[in-house]
């Protein structure tokens, strides 16, 4: 990279990474206001409805929390193997199967002690989505096939898989017009945080975040994983073992995916049934690009996700909005806070005065 | 205000053992507001299908002095759907609640039930049990299936080739027994006729709906009809090759003016304005309620200009013996389509039969496998 300068301006970096990104929120309001002063409708009052929606009460602040909780684990999935220069978006598909294996484990296992069975749902789930995503791994890493794409196709054939089984083999006969696994037990449902009405999939994925954040930046294993992703070549000629590091990325972060499921199984549904691919893999994809791939910064960002959609409910209620308005102001957020990506090191309030070279 | 439908030993029941704590509803969010009522659904409002046609009795409900209605769409069947429900509660106020969708009621709706004991959760399907749910939930849903029996008697009078089709979303029980109506109504005109099955796999996948429509018409299907969330693909690509089609949960005439022949369709108005006036006179909850054509729970779409005299006489006649309430689609001698014998000869099915509520076999005539 040549152009951004390192120097230092009036603000810092930290400034920077703070106040571009927030800046492009603003925008973005600016401009949404403006498409709903299109519609007709008041931008004030839209402004008050989406604070109201999403964040200005305990209410709409676990409304948003809930929102966001699966979206942490499933940004994960993509944020934990791009440290590696992997492109991979199969997280749909991972958390599909590990609820699967979830849900089949929990029911297997339905007398044993709660705490133990919790444990090995959670167990199977990562391990389920784990080896799903360490498939796309080994397809690049042993044949060289493109694991964007494979992931993305692979998470195709975790639905068609995930749809037979559920519909054939492991169906609970009772679930006659909407085909499920057999429940899992009242006793290995794991509820809500307490004094909240959200779910553990919140902290599991704060966890996680932490936990990823700590391995990428403060191991060896971490530096060696941002070595390969730098210049795999590279990083063969220093001897690192790339294959393992490759292929236990993309296990980390299936894994991630795999407990996402683990947690839509165990603390909403309580069995596996299609509710399961309800696009939180898909979403984790967005949440894992805005936050640049940095572990910490998928927490804001799927909170803002969350808040978006919660307040979006509102902005239908009460405006009589069609769905597709959030989408819009969704798009423009995203959109904008990725074009302001440009404006790192470029503005010499933040770096200096020779930027923008 | 009284209700129309006589009480049964069922409701007086109900009263006695407490239910009546409902009419304890607190005040209303809006002072002119008498009822504020949320409508949840799981796709878009203007879907031509399920979704639409919630909507359709939402709208009529707005026009209804005192009624407030909130409405949200796309709601998917997760912790979401829970919020949403939340939401119209706390934030808007809302005491009775639409939530459409059949993936709503177990875990979300019953957990939001438990935690609002005082309001009023109406969900469509038919999972509502007695001793098992709370009671204050509750289930709707209709039988379409006398519907989609006339769709067939109509579709064996233009059928040239004998051959008719189904595009189903996924072989369960309810979509089983509209496909099994659907062919059932045919052989009563012709009884050589054959029905061709294809399902998709999920309830809204439209490429693989034209794809099924395409291959039907290849295969020399010249009806078709279909149980999915929106039937507006199969409808419109059934058009574009010239063939047949008779609608399912909304009126797609607009989208097939040619080949459009009649369709099955929902008349939840009837249903939402019975818990709208429990509601509002504190009358207990009507925690499962169901109904036909004779209800008025369904109805058949306008006929289509290529309908001839002859099929709107027998579907006209047809319809009139359900309208009594008498006439039984499903009677032995009855086979499946492997040949087995599935309803024994002399017994009859009535439609309120929950033992029809369990079919898992397609009928003699049927091409296709659950």
């Amino acid at each position: 990279m040549n152009g951004p300068s390192t120097g230092r301006g009036p603000l810092g970096p930290a400034a920077e990474a703070l106040l571009i990104p927030v800046g492009a929120l603003v925008a973005a309001m600016l401009l949404f206001g403006l498409f709903i002063a299109m519609l007709g409708q008041d931008p004030l009052a839209v402004y008050g409805l989406i604070w109201q929606g999403g964040f200005a009460s305990a209410f709409s602040w676990q409304n948003t929390l809930s929102r966001a909780a699966p979206l942490i684990l499933t940004a994960l999935c993509v944020a934990i193997p791009a440290q590696a220069g992997l492109m991979v978006i199969g997280s749909e598909g991972a958390l599909a199967l590990g609820g699967l294996a979830a849900a089949v484990t929990g029911h297997l296992l339905g007398e044993a002690s709660p705490a133990g069975v919790k444990l090995a749902m959670a167990g199977a789930g990562m391990l389920a989505g784990g080896l799903w995503i360490l498939l796309a791994g080994a397809l690049r890493q042993y044949r060289g096939v493109n694991e964007t794409i494979s992931s993305l196709l692979l998470t195709y054939i975790a639905a068609a898989l995930f749809n037979h089984l559920v519909e054939g083999p492991l169906r609970d006969p009772a679930s006659l017009n909407k085909p499920s696994t057999d429940p899992i037990g009242t006793a290995n449902m794991i509820g809500s945080i307490p004094g909240m009405d959200v779910h553990w999939g919140l902290i599991f994925g704060v966890a996680a975040c932490v936990l990823a954040y700590l391995l990428v930046r403060h191991t060896t294993w971490g530096f060696a994983l941002r070595v390969v992703g730098g210049n795999a070549r590279a990083a063969r000629l220093a001897g690192l073992p790339v294959g393992a590091l490759v292929l236990g990325a993309c296990f980390f972060g299936g894994a991630a995916s795999g407990l996402a499921g683990m947690v839509e199984v165990a603390a909403v549904h309580g069995s596996a049934n299609a509710s399961l691919m309800a696009g939180y893999g898909y979403a984790g994809i967005l949440v894992a690009f805005i936050a640049r791939q940095n572990p910490l910064a998928i927490v804001p960002v799927a909170v803002l996700l969350g808040g978006i959609s919660a307040s979006g409910g509102m902005l239908q209620r009460r405006l009589d909005l069609p769905d597709a308005t959030v989408l819009v102001l969704q798009g423009m957020a995203f959109l904008l806070i990725l074009a302001s990506e440009t404006l790192y090191g470029r503005m010499r309030l933040f770096r200096g005065a020779e930027a923008g070279a | 205000m009284a209700s129309k439908r006589s009480y049964t030993r069922r409701d007086a029941l109900r009263v006695i053992s407490g239910a009546s704590a409902l009419s304890l509803i607190p005040g209303w969010a809006w002072a002119q507001t008498k009822l504020t009522v949320g409508v949840i659904y799981v796709g878009p409002r203007d879907d031509y299908g399920y979704n639409q046609a919630q909507a359709q009795a939402a709208a009529a409900l707005k026009k209804l002095p005192g009624i407030k209605v909130v409405e949200q769409e796309k709601v998917p069947e997760t912790t979401d759907v829970q919020k949403t429900m939340a939401s119209m509660i706390e934030q808007d106020g809302a005491t009775l609640l639409f939530p459409t969708s059949f993936g709503y009621f177990d875990p979300h709706m019953l957990k939001m039930a438990e935690k609002y004991p005082k309001v009023r959760f109406a969900h469509c399907g038919g999972m509502w049990t007695e001793g098992k749910h709370p009671k204050n939930t509750g289930s709707y849903f209709g039988y379409i299936d006398e519907c989609q029996y006339l769709n067939g008697i109509v579709a064996a009078h233009v059928s040239k080739s004998k051959k008719i089709g189904f595009i189903a979303a996924k072989p369960i029980p309810q979509v089983l027994r509209n496909c099994n109506a659907f062919l059932m109504g045919a052989r009563s005109v012709d009884p050589k006729i054959t029905c061709q099955l294809i399902v998709t796999g999920d309830w809204s996948l439209p490429v693989k709906e034209a794809e099924a429509v395409n291959s039907m018409v290849d295969q020399g299907v010249d009806v078709i009809t279909c149980h999915v969330d929106s039937p507006k693909v199969v409808v419109e690509t059934a058009e574009k090759r010239g063939i047949y089609s008779c609608g399912y949960h909304a009126n797609q005439a607009a989208l097939a003016p040619k080949g459009y022949l009649t369709g099955a369709e929902w008349n939840w108005l009837t249903v939402y304005q019975q818990h709208v006036k429990d509601a509002l006179s504190g009358a207990p909850f009507k925690n499962f309620v169901r109904g036909g054509l004779k209800e008025g729970f369904v109805k058949m779409s306008a006929y289509g200009k290529a309908v001839p005299d002859a099929a709107k006489k027998k579907a006209d006649a047809t319809k009139a013996a359900m309208l009594k309430g008498d006439y039984v689609i499903f009677k032995g001698p009855l086979k499946d389509n492997t040949g087995k014998e599935v309803i024994a000869a002399g017994a009859a099915l009535k439609q309120t039969d929950p033992v029809l509520e369990q079919m898992n076999y397609l009928v003699e005539g049927v091409v296709g496998k659950v």
